[in-house]
């Protein structure tokens, strides 16, 4: 057992879903042709202007709800100034005494229990560009089509103690973001980003120790690891009489390891001071009311309605509603076909199984939830076998298609061909005689043997309802 | 056609009844420059060619019929106002050769009334000073001596409308660089209310207090410009969404019952007898005229100097920072990116340009923030109050431009403090973002022109044109002899 105890507070920074950037009317999608998707304003040519993105402003507004803060009536923007070739104008326009939200709380369940963790603050801000190195030619390019994208950043309290902590927080922020329709959180994208701060103390101490700061964590994956490093990294100078350093530091994945960035000495006086082209804002009640009553439905609700209203089970509401993209699925496959319970349970059971062996990724399917939900359907009311089904999702994962045009091409509907069950049946009871007078001496397990080898036969071709009455009538009529 | 202090009203006539072409026009004032500003120095870039085509579409729709007020009319500009495809130094060597690819806001309303551009006038670097002598390329010379300084910094801007290089031109007022180098050199020339004007293109200097505003022959002038250029811009959010009134509706309208305020400490030892008393006779005139003068005073005036300068140069410590040598303009040398741009910055900028920058950061650094920028916003509210407090009693106020006329050039280069409280008569409009227009109130001994401010309301540039224009009428101005 360790004799220290960590404690952590998280930066986190997340990329608004807004169509066009924060103080212009550029495009703020993610990618493109680099300097494709900037202009005199984003990329700060003399005597441009930043005009406030009021989408933006409705945008951190709800992310303040749904993380439970209080929201500024009064807000107002400053300058962070520095220098840094990605960043075109020198200063990032952010907000420091007067940011949007203000102390909130999310709660958030690890290894089964509930805990509260406090927001200190949100505000917005600006994104800088992005900067990319050439070895070869030993030179660096700028591109700034990331430059001025909304971004928010959320600042916690030191409320984390495990890394276990850290990841289910992150895990709630990204679900709560994108539910809301604030953020699509693609970590790989960096449209959201976490930055660590992180402390030891004698287990039993009231003090916190000497924090360092951890960049450029890229995966949740990477967090974990940075942390336990870091930690392991930080006992070790202490058990040897060593002092913490207050740095940042940055994470090597390939090593698996901290390394230091830039220590406390030299960090950057920002020279914060507010930013005079953009005057301050004052919300009513009215507006904030209207824009809190347009944030859609939120996780917790609906697993919520899932349990209360479809009778889906809550473990499997869980689930679903775990990842937004298969909790979208799924609604749009219950409306086609509105046997939630059904499509629950082959999302689960036959669909996820297959994304989590890597055969299907849920961010590009080749189909729908509508072209899934006939599938369920088709299965549920005796037209394909589950079978069969499982060979037409395979097919619809590889090359797309609709269930029916599939068991169209493919002969793979079930045909309640009475003429050939009997063919089929009669020689399974013939060639087992002895199999039949088990039954008749009341073992009804050997009823399953017959079933077994009937749909097998019959690959498909009836249902097995229609098998069983045919092979009832049979063993019975026999008798 | 003598086009030497020619206002726009008479060359818009001269235009319509076809007594000249807008080509003939702009001809003639390229003519004037070619002669008068080897010795004048006030354009930085001329743009005959341009010219020529602007001025043959003008002269199409003068032919069609449908001539605005500025239609073929040549104007001039201050070298920080952006215009597309024309260099845009900020006659600094940081821009020399920065050619922007969009049109300043102003520009856009201009086009539209179809002026012509006749170059980018010479000013001190990005704004800063009030000489124009701080210019990396044209340290413009005062038309009435040309050992003198015309003002700044829209000191090309001045000049050229004074020796009759330009009828008329935009400049840009941060702390007086309209209405001081109008005084200095015998002209007239408005900063209307902040948010008035778009700055949408205007490279910036200090942002809260930055803005347009016309010089001219005279307050009509300045109202027909203003009339062209103003109004709300999405493109700037701190430009004000309120009515547009014709500027001019209150000129020619007598001035009997306006209460024309004296504040006493605009009237101190720190102004030269000779310019106390211009104004003073000036006011006087007024009242024979029907106005009503108002003694009061303004405490807090002794304060608007360091207060302006704090706010001014940390808004310009920022707003210059983007000047790095990576994007555009001088690039200087370096093997990484802080060498890159310590050595763009050294070279790029000039001195004064620098010191700003350095006190601006100074101001803004941690541990220093309370005590310069913070007390320096509490200054400007006690400032705002007390402009409040005296249009409590008065519609408008009357202030001598500057403390003395024209100085020698280089007679305050070693001493930038003293450069500085030069400024006391015009830095408090721009704190309290009031309009204010210079107009010339009479000539020392030595034919030097004296410059009064009349200091308006927000958003009444209708009456404080009304008063400059009413002196007017019984003022001769004296051209110089360039």
């Amino acid at each position: 057992m360790s004799a220290y105890f960590p404690t952590m507070g998280l930066e986190i920074h997340a990329e608004l879903l807004t169509k066009s950037k924060v103080f212009c009317t550029c495009s703020a999608e993610f990618g493109g042709t680099p300097n494709s998707r900037c202009c005199p304003v984003c990329s700060g040519l003399p005597g441009t202007l930043p005009v406030l993105n009021r989408k933006a402003v409705e945008y951190i507004i709800k992310a303040g709800y749904v993380m439970n803060c209080e929201i500024s009536r009064f807000t107002k923007w400053d300058r962070k100034n520095y220098f840094y070739p990605d960043l075109p104008k020198a200063y990032q326009i952010s907000q420091m005494p007067r940011p949007v939200c203000l102390s909130g709380n999310v709660k958030i369940n690890v290894n089964g229990a509930e805990k509260n963790i406090r927001i200190n603050r949100i505000h917005l801000e600006e994104d800088a560009g992005k900067l990319v190195h050439d070895d070869v030619n030993r030179i660096s390019l700028a591109d700034y089509n990331r430059c001025g994208v909304p971004l928010i950043e959320i600042v916690t309290e030191p409320d984390f103690h495990s890394a276990d902590e850290v990841i289910a927080f992150i895990e709630k922020i990204k679900l709560l973001l994108q539910y809301a329709g604030i953020c699509d959180c693609k970590m790989e994208q960096g449209s959201i980003r976490c930055d660590v701060n992180i402390s030891i103390a004698p287990k039993g101490s009231n003090e916190l120790g000497t924090r360092t700061e951890l960049k450029n964590l890229n995966s949740l994956k990477a967090i974990s690891r940075a942390i336990e490093a870091e930690i392991e990294r930080q006992e070790e100078l202490l058990d040897n009489g060593e002092r913490v350093i207050q740095q940042t530091r940055r994470f090597n994945e390939q090593l698996g390891e901290t390394t230091a960035m830039r220590s406390k000495e030299d960090a950057h006086d920002y020279r914060y001071f507010p930013d005079p082209d953009i005057p301050p804002i004052i919300f009513t009640e009215e507006e904030l009311e209207e824009i809190r009553r347009s944030i859609p439905e939120l996780p917790e609700q609906r697993v919520e309605r899932y349990v209360n209203e479809y009778g889906i089970k809550k473990a499997d509401a869980d689930i679903i509603v775990g990842n937004k993209t298969i909790c979208d699925f799924f609604d749009e496959a219950i409306a086609e076909y509105n046997n939630p319970k059904a499509v629950a349970n082959y999302i689960i059971g036959e669909l996820m199984n297959r994304i989590n062996r890597g055969e299907a990724d849920m961010e590009n399917l080749n189909f729908g939830g509508a072209e899934f939900a006939q599938l369920v359907e088709f299965m549920q009311t005796d037209k394909i076998s589950q079978a069969n089904a499982k060979t037409i999702l395979r097919e619809m994962i590889e090359n797309g298609g609709s269930p029916k045009d599939i068991a169209d091409r493919d002969d793979l509907w079930i045909k309640e061909d009475s003429g050939a069950i009997a063919l089929v049946v009669d020689e399974i009871i013939a060639n087992n005689p002895k199999a039949v007078e088990q039954y008749k001496k009341g073992d009804q397990k050997v009823f399953g043997f017959f079933m077994g080898q009937a749909n097998k036969a019959l690959k498909g071709a009836a249902s097995p309802k229609a098998i069983q009455e045919y092979i009832r009538s049979k063993l019975e009529g026999n008798s | 056609m003598d086009i030497k202090r020619t206002n726009i009203r008479a060359l818009r006539k001269a235009l319509d009844s076809k007594e000249i072409s807008a080509a003939e026009l702009c001809g003639e004032y390229f003519k004037r420059i070619e002669d008068a500003d080897p010795r004048l120095l006030s354009y930085i870039t001329v743009t005959k060619e341009k010219a020529l085509q602007d001025a043959e579409k003008a002269q199409a729709v003068i032919n069609a019929g449908n001539s605005a007020p500025l239609t073929g009319i040549p104007l001039a500009v201050k070298d920080n106002i952006c215009i597309d495809g024309v260099r845009t130094t900020c006659a600094s060597k940081m821009l020399e050769n920065f050619i922007p690819p969009y049109n300043a806001a102003v520009i856009e309303k201009l086009n539209a009334q179809g002026y012509v551009l006749l170059g980018k006038t010479s000013m001190d670097e990005f704004a800063m000073g009030g000489s124009t002598q701080t210019s990396a390329f044209a340290k413009t010379r005062n038309p009435y001596d040309l050992e003198r300084v015309p003002g700044g910094s829209s000191g090309g801007s001045a000049a050229a409308v004074a020796a009759g290089l330009a009828p008329a031109a935009l400049g840009s007022d941060t702390g007086g660089s309209i209405r001081q180098p109008a005084s200095f050199c015998g002209v007239t020339g408005i900063k209307p209310t902040y948010g008035r004007v778009s700055r949408y293109g205007l490279v910036a200097f200090a942002s809260s207090l930055d803005q347009i505003g016309p010089i001219a022959n005279d307050a009509r002038d300045c109202a027909l410009l203003l009339n062209a250029i103003c109004g709300h811009d999405r493109h700037d959010a701190t430009s004000a969404n309120v009515d547009t009134p014709d500027f001019s509706e209150k000129i020619g309208k007598p001035i009997s019952g306006l209460k024309i305020a004296l504040p006493k400490e605009f009237f101190s030892d720190a102004v030269e007898p000779a310019v106390k008393q211009h104004v003073l006779d000036a006011s006087k005139e007024l009242e024979k005229r029907g106005a009503v003068l108002v003694d009061c005073s303004m405490p807090g005036l002794k304060y608007a100097v360091p207060a302006y300068y704090l706010i001014a140069c940390a808004e310009a410590a920022s707003n210059l920072s983007r000047f790095d040598g990576i994007k555009y303009g001088f690039r200087g040398e370096g093997r990484t990116y802080e060498e890159l741009i310590r050595d763009s910055r050294s070279r790029g900028f000039g001195e004064e340009v620098k010191r700003r920058i350095l006190l601006g950061n100074y101001a803004l650094s941690s541990g220093y923030y309370d005590a310069y920028y913070k007390k320096a916003l509490a200054l400007k509210q006690e400032i705002i109050k007390e402009y409040n407090d005296i249009f409590g009693i008065a519609d408008v106020i009357l202030t001598p431009t500057a403390p003395t006329p024209a100085y020698k050039i280089g007679e305050q280069d070693n001493d930038p403090v003293k450069m500085y409280m030069a400024d006391i008569c015009t830095v408090t409009v721009n704190i309290a973002k009031l309009p204010a227009v210079s107009t010339t109130c009479g000539y020392t001994e030595n034919g030097l022109p004296v410059g009064m401010s009349i200091i308006g309301r927000r958003f009444d540039e209708t009456t404080v044109l009304q008063v400059a224009d009413e002196w007017e009428n019984g003022f001769a101005p004296i051209s110089p002899k360039l």
